[in-house]
């Protein structure tokens, strides 16, 4: 009992900086717009968090500046988008090669530098004597909190609300939001720029608590496990906690494993979030072969009012 | 027109010419059929993201001017450089290759990377398990073995794409991670030289193991297979039913099913050869360059072969000047290393060049026209 505990703990710690980063991308992906730059923007989150919270000590420094500088990369994707129409998929990679090499340039000075307690925890004794959610919740930092927080609340938006209703025509059908009357180019650029912060904010999390210290390329494919988890999802918010959570558990098994002092070297242990990302998503095409996968239906597809359809 | 003209903002009463407003309205408009973009685009890309970066080199206490000089002359201004640049533009030019096959028929192939690691590690267990075969059967096993292996490990994307509909982009990257793994692994366990001081590679390879260079300098018989591939690769495009069936399939892929191609079996036939051009690239790396395996072999030859592709559009003269700059753009990151940069500082520049690139391709999409 107390061993599914420890895990679940540590899946929770490992799994909401991913739980951000696949929240933003449902949010831009709904509205149409394919978002493959989660890895660049999740470092350039983490290093402006790190370069932030040394130079100033305070958080409230930090978080501000995590969200105006994903939102400046947001604003850039939406542009080249939206605006100029490139293709979506290039444009995520561009950002993906760009942000990883920005953030080891900017981070090259504070490189390893521990960071301890940045985030603070809120504690509540009260929930200490609850069995087995006690111990889980009752000393969670501010994050994790928040990262609850806006599960709930993407999901009231996007499935009980007017405006989520005009999210979800966006993504199936442009043509026919516009005719109701929806801003569609206001609409997505307002959906990217709030995702890519929230992806922005996972790499503040990785970095402020789950391994506080900046080290080059310290995602290490966790945004590409991102786009992955969007799938895995079918790009709905509550599914998306549950999923980060269960590669969260993976990340943290492999730990356990070698800390238990398995003879399996670590490298192979190592590779199963990985393994199984792919065949988590092998497992998805064939149970969903000739059924609709979820995904929305322009998904990718740049809208053009002139174009004949 | 009158309502778009009342939606853009324009008076109701155009043809008034005392309210026309004196300075003539300009209007953007989207033109999908206009796809062609001027020659110049790419350089003026590279320039763009040149001016971009040395604001965030300034910003980082150092003259961008003099790490652009630095990095030009580190490069190109030496005889040293000068070959040292072409060394680096093999693996470019080999991997470019390869994933432009892919990208001819929209299969987003990210994972050259770990193509180019698995066909390095495979050159490799030879000279483990065979290590006193003559030259002529070591090296043509070599090569076989490298461009077999990435091959393989191309096919671990294509396949469930092919059959379980899995996003390529992630299960390439994944693949990459795993390939580091892998050779992470290899280098620091079973392979380790025994008498390397606990350096992280494998012992030197022998003289019969590794690949013929030219003359005194570092440069390697592996610049004729690059270019023999770069010639394979025009001609396969132009003039077999091959290419033209791929060219077909990159086109309209709907069309190219009713016509009777398989997609899925062209598929895996691209991903082989992508992929094998990939591994023979880790072979050359390791048996022409290095002379063994070693931690960190490649500084993501993967990765820039992407924009190599994307900024030479795909064409084979275009490949392989970019690989040669792009070669250049690694030396010269390695060469402002003494100014206290980090060599990531030329990751950053090619970041910004893809962005550029795209964003240039598309104002070649946009007509603009004066409003009346």
């Amino acid at each position: 009992m107390d061993l599914i505990l420890q895990i679940v703990a540590a899946a929770m710690s490992s799994g909401t900086p991913l739980l951000f980063a696949v929240l933003g991308g449902i949010l831009i992906e709904r509205s149409g717009i394919i978002q493959l730059g989660a890895e660049g923007i999740m470092l350039m989150g983490a290093v402006t968090a790190a370069l932030l919270y040394l130079h100033t000590g305070s958080l409230a420094a930090a978080l501000p500046a995590v969200l105006a500088v994903s939102a400046a990369l947001g604003l850039l994707h939406a542009f080249l988008t939206v605006t100029l129409r490139v293709n979506q998929i290039v444009s995520g990679l561009a950002m993906t090669l760009f942000g990883s090499g920005l953030s080891a340039f900017l981070g090259r000075a504070i490189a390893g530098q521990p960071m301890p307690g940045a985030v603070p925890k809120l504690d509540m004794p009260v929930l200490d004597g609850v069995p087995v959610i006690g111990v889980l919740v009752a000393h969670l930092d501010v994050l994790t909190w928040l990262s609850f927080a806006l599960v709930i609340a993407l999901h009231l938006y996007i499935y009980r609300t007017s405006w989520g209703l005009h999210l979800r025509a966006l993504g199936d059908s442009p043509p026919t939001a516009d005719v109701m009357g929806i801003p569609v180019t206001a609409f997505r650029y307002g959906c990217v720029i709030a995702g890519t912060m929230l992806i922005g904010l996972g790499g503040a999390d990785l970095l402020l608590v789950f391994s506080p210290a900046w080290i080059e390329d310290m995602t290490a494919g966790r945004g590409w496990i991102a786009v992955a988890l969007i799938i895995f999802a079918r790009w709905n918010p509550l599914r998306a906690l549950l999923c980060a959570y269960f590669f969260g558990a993976l990340d943290a098994l492999g730990f356990r494993i070698q800390l238990i002092g398995s003879s399996i070297p670590s490298y192979f242990l190592k590779m199963i979030p990985y393994a199984v990302t792919i065949l988590v998503l092998m497992y998805l095409g064939w149970r969903n072969r000739g059924k609709p996968s979820g995904s929305p239906e322009s998904l990718g597809v740049p809208y053009i009012r002139e174009q004949r359809l | 027109m009158n309502g778009k003209a009342a939606a853009a903002g324009m008076d109701g009463d155009a043809g008034s010419a005392r309210r026309r407003p004196a300075v003539p309205r300009l209007r953007f408009e989207f033109d999908p059929v206009r796809t062609g973009s001027p020659w110049w685009m790419p350089l003026a890309a590279v320039f763009a993201a040149l001016a971009v970066c040395a604001v965030f080199i300034a910003a980082g206490g150092t003259d961008p001017l003099a790490v652009y000089k630095k990095m030009l002359t580190g490069a190109f201004g030496t005889r040293f450089g000068l070959t040292e640049t072409l060394v680096k533009a093999i693996p470019l030019l080999l991997c470019g290759i390869g994933v432009s096959i892919a990208y001819r028929i929209s299969f987003w192939n990210i994972g050259a990377e770990g193509q180019f690691l698995a066909g390095a590690m495979a050159a490799t267990a030879v000279t483990i398990y065979m290590p006193d075969l003559p030259a002529v059967l070591a090296l043509p096993l070599m090569t076989a073995a490298g461009i077999a292996a990435g091959g393989l490990w191309g096919l671990l994307t294509a396949l469930p794409r092919a059959y379980f509909q899995v996003n390529e982009l992630i299960s390439s990257l994944m693949l990459n991670y795993i390939a580091l793994l892998l050779l992470d692994y290899v280098v620091f366990g079973p392979w380790r030289d025994p008498g390397g001081l606990n350096f992280p590679g494998s012992p030197m390879f022998t003289a019969d193991q590794s690949l013929p260079a030219f003359g005194s300098t570092r440069l390697h018989f592996g610049l004729v297979f690059a270019l023999a591939a770069a010639l394979l690769y025009a001609f396969t495009f132009r003039h077999t039913r091959w290419g033209y069936e791929l060219r077909l399939i990159g086109a309209n892929p709907e069309a190219a099913r009713n016509a009777g191609i398989s997609l899925n079996k062209h598929l895996l036939l691209v991903m082989l050869a992508s992929g094998g051009l990939a591994g023979l690239a880790g072979m050359a790396e390791v048996s022409g360059v290095a002379h063994r395996l070693m931690y960190g072999i490649s500084p993501g030859y993967g990765y820039t072969a992407i924009i190599v592709a994307w900024i030479a559009r795909l064409h084979p003269v275009g490949l392989i000047v970019s690989a040669f700059l792009f070669g250049g753009l690694i030396v010269g990151g390695y060469s402002v290393q003494t100014l206290g940069l980090p060599s990531a500082t030329s990751e950053m520049l090619q970041g910004a060049v893809l962005f550029f690139l795209i964003a240039g391709a598309a104002f070649g999409m946009i007509r603009i026209r004066r409003v009346r």
